[in-house]
Formats: structure tokens, sequence, C-alpha cells
């Protein structure tokens, strides 16, 4: 490696570990500075207030009855919840499936012409009743609880909105197994990021805003097609503080193909990046606190870390790949197959190297305690090998194309 | 409300510092550990070198069967993977002691060399031998990593077979006697068989061809013997 190269790496490494270790610290602390933010009691809460959530909907058909059965199935009480579906102009059975809800008097149904998720939100809100209020998405499902751990959180007069531990709807091949991991690191990261009031992303499945966010700030507004983060980014601009319940578990189905999982990505990633650069001013701005000094730029820089690491990967790759090419056009392809016989002579034990075990260590904890706190127990299993293995060679991808449309001014869809 | 944890950030700088230093220490350690495994294997091998030849010169000529051993020759093989590993990932701070390691691996080399030549002259079952000579300087030898990979095929295919390789441009007074000795120019790679220097890349099919006895050596030891060994 050339002396710029080991230079930048040794930069690079030494910024993800000092995150990492943030992390683990800020984890360990124990501090936080939100009061009932999960792993509390159930007991009955003070008062009940009236929540609205809005249903946004496109030719969804197939998981909306699922998504508002959950709705119907929580523990709170009934003639407190205000449920609005609103059909963004759907062009299969949506509709009818949302009409057969319209028997329960807490379920409201609106129609209008397709305008985009953020429109159909916005539509919700203005009927909304509540005094707070949140989104779910019809591809997601929330669990009986939820609910109520996130209105214990406001309880907390300094809290404005709340975003739930989201996990993945029953993971079945491969590529959604992975994900689960992927979820449950998420988890751990957005409860160590509450507990230091800088979460940059308010997700779409069952964050819950108290009203008075809209009234001041308006409703959400086209951006990137990641509407859900520049609200976010908003609300923190106006220094409104957003918390976490790590333990109010909402499922939402994801991508069974590299392609779905790809197209996603790229659509959050490229929307991450339009947004920060819209809201640049905030990144190392001392104002914002936490999530000026510390989410924000470590987002932005990690993307960049990861892609220089790929590279770095992919050269060395090329490299073996090469010698071994030019010794089989030497000696011809081995009739014998040999296994290496271990030794440790032979291990990699440069400085980087031993950096790179350790920050391997931390990340193996990271996902024991995602596991812990999404499922109670740290117990490996197959899951976090797919993710070990398979993901660090697709993330790549989607995180170049994403930086390569945003260098290019190239536009994202959503489906 | 807004607010950095200043101290926190404070903390987990010098922790990250810790752990950076900590794996530049372990790191340290583990290659001074290689290198002392080379020192010891090195050590192995001379003391394994001064004792044939000390046979050699009490036994004379009836001492054929004892003295050759193809372990020593793996022992050597071994080692020198080991060094050029070494030669190629050790840090900074270790190319000192790697290449004082090289100097006496190539003297080991040498020792071994002649003493497989005195067999050669004085025993009937002739040791098979190459001297290879290669350099890593950049651009010097771009075919030597093909000729390496054929007289690795070829150690593989005939365990007999004794390659010895020299670093060109090692300088060691030793080396550059048997440089002028067989009057090899640094036209890279060179090989010297029987006797004979060739320069140029050369397949596994030509070195078998310029070696016709190596047929005779698959799967038996250098020297071998149809007498059991005698005590």
């Amino acid at each position: 490696m050339s002396e710029f190269l080991i230079i930048v790496t040794n930069i690079l490494l030494f910024i993800t570990l000092y995150a990492q270790v943030l992390l683990l610290f800020t984890f360990f602390e124990k501090k936080n500075v939100f009061a009932n933010t999960g792993g509390g009691d159930d007991a009955p809460l003070q008062r009940y207030p009236i929540v609205t959530i809005v249903v946004p909907v496109w030719n969804e058909e197939k998981t909306l009855g699922g998504t508002i059965e959950s709705l119907l199935a929580l523990d709170y009480p009934k003639d407190k919840l205000d449920i609005i579906i609103v059909d963004d102009g759907s062009t299969d059975h949506t509709r009818e499936v949302a009409n057969t809800f319209k028997s329960h008097p807490e379920v409201r149904v609106y129609s209008k012409t397709n305008g985009g998720k953020h429109t159909a939100v916005n539509l919700g809100i203005s009927k909304a009743k509540g005094e707070f209020l949140g989104c779910l998405d019809a591809d997601s499902f929330v669990d009986k609880d939820a609910l109520t751990r996130i209105v214990r959180c406001f309880e907390d007069p300094k809290v404005m909105a709340v975003t739930p531990a989201i996990k993945v709807h029953t993971p079945e091949n491969m590529l959604q197994k992975m994900q689960s991991v992927e979820y449950d690191m998420g988890i751990f990261l957005r409860k160590v990021y509450g507990s230091m009031n800088a979460i940059h992303v308010a997700p779409g499945p069952f964050s819950i805003f108290r009203k008075e966010v809209f009234d001041k700030l308006g409703g959400y507004i086209k951006a990137h097609n990641t509407e859900d983060m520049e609200f976010a980014m908003r609300m923190h601009k106006n220094h409104f503080p957003i918390a976490n319940v790590y333990d109010s578990y909402v499922y939402t189905v994801t991508p069974k193909t590299v392609k779905g999982l790809y197209k996603q990505r790229l659509r959050w990633v490229y929307g991450f990046l339009e947004n920060a650069s819209d809201y640049r001013s905030m990144i190392f701005n001392r104002k914002y606190g936490n999530l000026g000094m510390f989410t924000l730029p470590a987002a932005v820089i990690s993307i960049f870390a990861a892609l220089f690491f790929t590279g770095l990967a992919i050269s060395r790759l090329l490299t073996s790949v090469w010698r071994k090419m030019v010794e089989i056009q030497a000696v011809g392809i081995p009739l014998h197959f040999e296994w290496p016989h271990f030794d440790w002579f032979f291990v990699n034990t440069s400085e980087t190297a031993v950096v790179v075990y350790a920050l391997s260590l931390s990340t193996i904890f990271v996902i024991l305690v995602g596991k812990k706190l999404s499922e109670g127990n740290m117990r490996p299993n197959m899951n976090m090998v797919y993710f070990f293995f398979f993901y660090g060679i697709i993330a790549p991808a989607w995180l170049f194309k994403a930086v390569y449309n945003v260098a290019l001014n190239k536009k994202t869809t959503w489906r | 409300m807004h607010t950095a944890d200043w101290k926190k950030y404070l903390y987990v700088l010098l922790i990250t510092v810790a752990i950076f230093l900590t794996a530049f220490f372990v790191s340290n350690t583990l290659s001074n550990k290689k290198i002392e495994d080379i020192q010891t294997a090195q050590n192995r091998v001379s003391i394994d070198i001064l004792s044939s030849e000390t046979q050699f010169d009490l036994l004379s000529e009836s001492s054929c069967e004892t003295v050759g051993d193809t372990s020593l020759s793996k022992d050597l093989d071994s080692l020198g993977a080991k060094l050029s590993y070494a030669e190629v990932n050790l840090n900074d701070t270790n190319t000192e002691d790697v290449l004082w390691l090289k100097k006496n691996y190539t003297l080991l080399e040498i020792k071994d060399y002649i003493l497989m030549r005195r067999l050669s002259s004085s025993c009937e079952e002739k040791p098979v031998f190459i001297l290879y000579f290669y350099s890593n300087a950049k651009g010097a030898c771009p075919d030597c990593q093909k000729e390496g990979a054929v007289l690795t095929e070829l150690r593989k295919k005939y365990p007999g077979l004794r390659v010895y390789s020299f670093d060109y441009d090692l300088d060691l007074a030793a080396l550059k006697t048997l440089v002028s000795l067989y009057d090899i120019q640094p036209n890279l790679p060179a090989l010297v068989i029987h006797k004979q220097v060739g320069y140029g890349f050369k397949t596994i099919e030509e070195v078998e061809t310029m070696m016709p006895e190596l047929a005779t050596l698959t799967g038996t030891t250098t020297v071998a013997t149809s007498t059991p060994e005698k005590k």
C-alpha cells in the first residue's frame, strides 16, 4: 500500500473505532436525557389521551388488512384510538379492503387522487382528532403494547416525538434474515441515539408526534422520497426532541429480493445524503448538540468510509486473483487441491489488522446486544452469519449508486 | 434542548487512542514473536547442517545414506516461505531484523548446497538440486513470480528435489562469491542446473527435460538407499 492509502486507512479506522466506542460508552453509561424510554413496567398510564394513527395506503390490498387488525388489537382504550386510512388513489382492491373496517367506530377512511405518500399523510393529519398522532405504513404491524409504551414516554413533557423499535416481520429467506440482524442493530442504535437526543430519522412505521409539532412546523413536504427523514431534521432544526422506546415493537415487511432491497436502500441513502445536504448547516454545529456533532457527521462519514474500505478490499482481491492467474499460467491448474494447513505465523498481525479485529469483535457485541433488546436473549444464530458474510458484499452497491446519483443529480423512485 | 456531552467525547477519544496504542503494542509483540520463530527455526537448521557436515567429515564416504535427510530441506523450505512473508508483511520496525534473518538463511542455504555438492561428488546416489536467483526489486524481474510458482510446483512433484533460492540483490559477501563463481548476470530469473546457468522463464517441462534424473526421484528421499539405515 502506498503511504497515502495507509494514512487514509488509519484515519478512517480511527474515526470508525471512535464512533463504535462512543456508541458502546453511551450504551453502558445508562444516562438518558428522557424519562420513560422503555424497559419499565406495563402498569396502566396516568391518562389515556386520544391518539390518531394515519395509515397512508397505495395498492397494498394484501397487507392493509393485517395492519389495521394489529391497530385494532392494541392494548389501548378503543374510544381513545382514532385510525384514519387514507387511500392515495389505489388502482387495486385496497379501497374495498379499507371499507370493510368502516364498521369499527374508531376507523375512518378517506380517498384522494394519487399524490405521493406525504400528501396522504398530510390529509390524515388535517382530519386528526388526537392529541398525539403518528403514521403506520400499510406493510407494518404493531405489537399490542407498543402504543401504551410510547404514550408513557410522552409523560416527559420535553418529548415531542417518540420512535419505536422496528423488527422484520416473519423473516423467511436469507435476505430477510440478514435484514432482521440489521434491524436489531438498528434497535440498539436508536436506543443509544435516543438517549442522546440525536435521532435523525423518525421512521414511517409508528413514530408518534405531539399534535403541536405539526401545528408549529406544518406537515410533510416532498423531500427526495425520504419525507420522514426530512421531518426529523426539521424537528431538530427547531429543537424539538425525539425520544425512542426500545421495547415498543413494530414489525415491518422487508424486501424479499436483492433487487427490491437495493431499490429501497438506494432511496434511503440517496434521501439521507440529499436531506443532509439541505440541512448541512446543522453538521458540526454545536447548537444541535450530539446530533450536529456526532450523529450527522458519523452517518455521512460512514458512507464514504464503507466505500473506501470496499475499494481497498476489491483492489486486494484483484491483486491476489491476478497473482493466482500468473501462477496458473506458469504451472497450469493444480490437479491436487490442498487445504492450507493453519500456521499462526501467516495470520495478519499488522496494527491495522489488530484494529480491524477489535472492530469486528465490538460489532459482534452490538449484534448480540441488538438481539437481546429485540428478543430478550443473546444467543447467536445463523442470521448473524448471513449478515456478517453477505451484508458487506451487497451494501456497497447501493452506497456507491446513491453517492453516484447525488453527484450526478439523478433522482430515485419509490418502487 | 440540544446538548453535546463534551466530557464524554473526550473520554471516548482517550479510550480510542488507548485501543490504537494497544493494537500497536500487540502487533509489535506478535511481529517480534514471529521473528523469534524464524530465528529458532534457523538455529535448528543450522545445527542440523553442522551435524551433517560433521558426520560427513567423520565417516567420509561411507556416510552417504545417513547424511541425506529431506526433513532438513523441508525445514529450509518452510523457513523460506516464512521469511518471504515476513519481508512483505512485517512492519518497518522489523525491517532490520528481517534482513538479518534473510542473510542468515542465505548462508544456511549456501552451506547446505556445499554439503550436497560434496555428497554429489562422493556418493553413488546423487542429490538433485537447483540454484535459483531472483530479484524483488521493482521491475527487475517480471517473470520471477512465475518461476517461483514453477519451482514450488516442482518441489511438490519431486519432494527429493532441493531448490536454493537467492535474492540477487542481497548484500552478502558469500552470496556475491557464489554469483561470481557462476558468473550470473542480473538478467533474472536465473537457474543453475548441473553447473549450467540458464536465463529467463523456464516451464516445468523445460526444467524436467534439463534434469532427466528428476524422474527417478518421485516419492523418494534425496539420497535414497536400498540398504537399511546403519547405526
